[in-house]
């Protein structure tokens, strides 16, 4: 048997042959919520990919955003970004034990998905307000209403999804029924709706500001 | 490792944990064992995905040609996106089959949806002037 296989049947305490070995190392539902993230990653990946083709195929695209839905966005964005630490230092509490402060720090990450989402509302409304529906818009090709509210409306899904998980999470923490390895778990998706963000803001935002 | 026959002559398929140490080497095995990330790497982390989000803000307010803003904007989302998945979501710090099992199924299968991309473009670059 391989030094590695040695390692794993040590490290499990059991044989590799009868399914003791623990080729990741991790905890199953930790490798399962990597496994659905790697499968998120693929749904928005091809929205994605769908929404810039017709962005390239299609002559003149709107550019609607105003300095104030950048300035707004990039808020956003930061908002996210700083949810994310406080997820990582929630996850950090856990794994020392400090329940309590896991729990509030949690709270913390799920309040920055709040405030994200009313920010992302906000910017949903002045496009209503403009006339942006899924079928048209007075800029130009209606793809453009589809596209936006289509991506932005499934990661505010996944945002707003998140918070009530982490609310779940940060009383079940509270109250000592779940271990720091679920905040771990719950912590890896809350990274992921981050990451998303991280291509959508440039892909939507960034690359149709209207500016100067 | 082959454990042999037990002595009712049937194989053996699963063996329940002996003692309660055994128990507890084997629920060892699926803990994470690894320290915590300091939190002097986290708000690095942090200002790193702050400062290049401010940098692809700058880049938006240079009105530079599309495919230009496209590919830039793209490579600095592509840091970002490895820096949150390597530190935050602690990916570097697992052991290494589990990023290879996840990331080239991944980068593969994004790869192949951009085979139809080039498409995109025929219809403004080949229509009949």
């Amino acid at each position: 048997m391989s030094s590695q296989a040695h390692e794993l049947t040590a490290i499990a305490g059991e044989s590799v042959w009868s399914g003791g070995a623990s080729p990741y190392a991790v905890p199953s539902k930790k490798l399962g919520m990597w496994l659905f993230i790697v499968s998120d990653a693929i749904t928005f990946s091809a929205i994605l990919i769908a929404y810039s083709y017709v962005r390239v195929a299609t002559q003149v695209w709107p550019r609607p955003f105003e300095s104030a839905s950048i300035i707004n966005a990039t808020v956003m964005t930061f908002v996210l970004l700083t949810s994310s630490v406080t997820m990582v230092l929630a996850v950090r509490a856990a794994k020392l034990g400090i329940r309590k402060r896991a729990a509030g720090w949690l709270f913390a990450t799920l309040m920055g998905g709040v405030l994200f989402d009313i920010l992302h509302l906000r910017e949903w409304f002045w496009l209503f307000h403009q006339g942006v529906t899924l079928w048209s818009n007075p800029w130009g090709t209606p793809l453009f209403g589809a596209t936006f509210l289509g991506l932005t409306g499934l990661h505010m899904t996944h945002v707003t999804m998140g918070v009530f998980y982490l609310a779940v999470v940060a009383i079940g923490t509270a109250r000592g029924k779940f271990s720091s390895d679920d905040v771990e778990v719950s912590g890896l998706y809350w990274h992921f709706v981050d990451l998303v963000w991280m291509f959508i803001f440039p892909l939507v935002y960034l690359l149709s500001a209207r500016i100067g | 490792m082959w454990h042999g026959r037990p002595a009712h002559g049937r194989m053996r398929k699963m063996r329940m944990p002996r003692s309660k140490e055994e128990i507890n080497r084997m629920s060892a095995a699926v803990e994470q064992v690894h320290a915590p990330m300091s939190k002097q790497v986290t708000f690095t982390v942090w200002f790193c995905l702050l400062g290049l989000t401010c940098v692809e803000v700058f880049l938006a307010y240079e009105q530079l040609e599309l495919r230009v803003m496209l590919v830039l904007l793209m490579t600095l989302s592509i840091v970002k996106a490895s820096l949150i998945i390597a530190y935050f979501m602690h990916l570097r710090y697992e052991r290494q089959s589990l990023a290879w099992t996840l990331m080239p199924a991944l980068i593969f299968v994004v790869g192949m949806l951009f085979a139809i991309f080039p498409d995109s473009v025929r219809v403004l670059l080949m229509k009949p002037k």
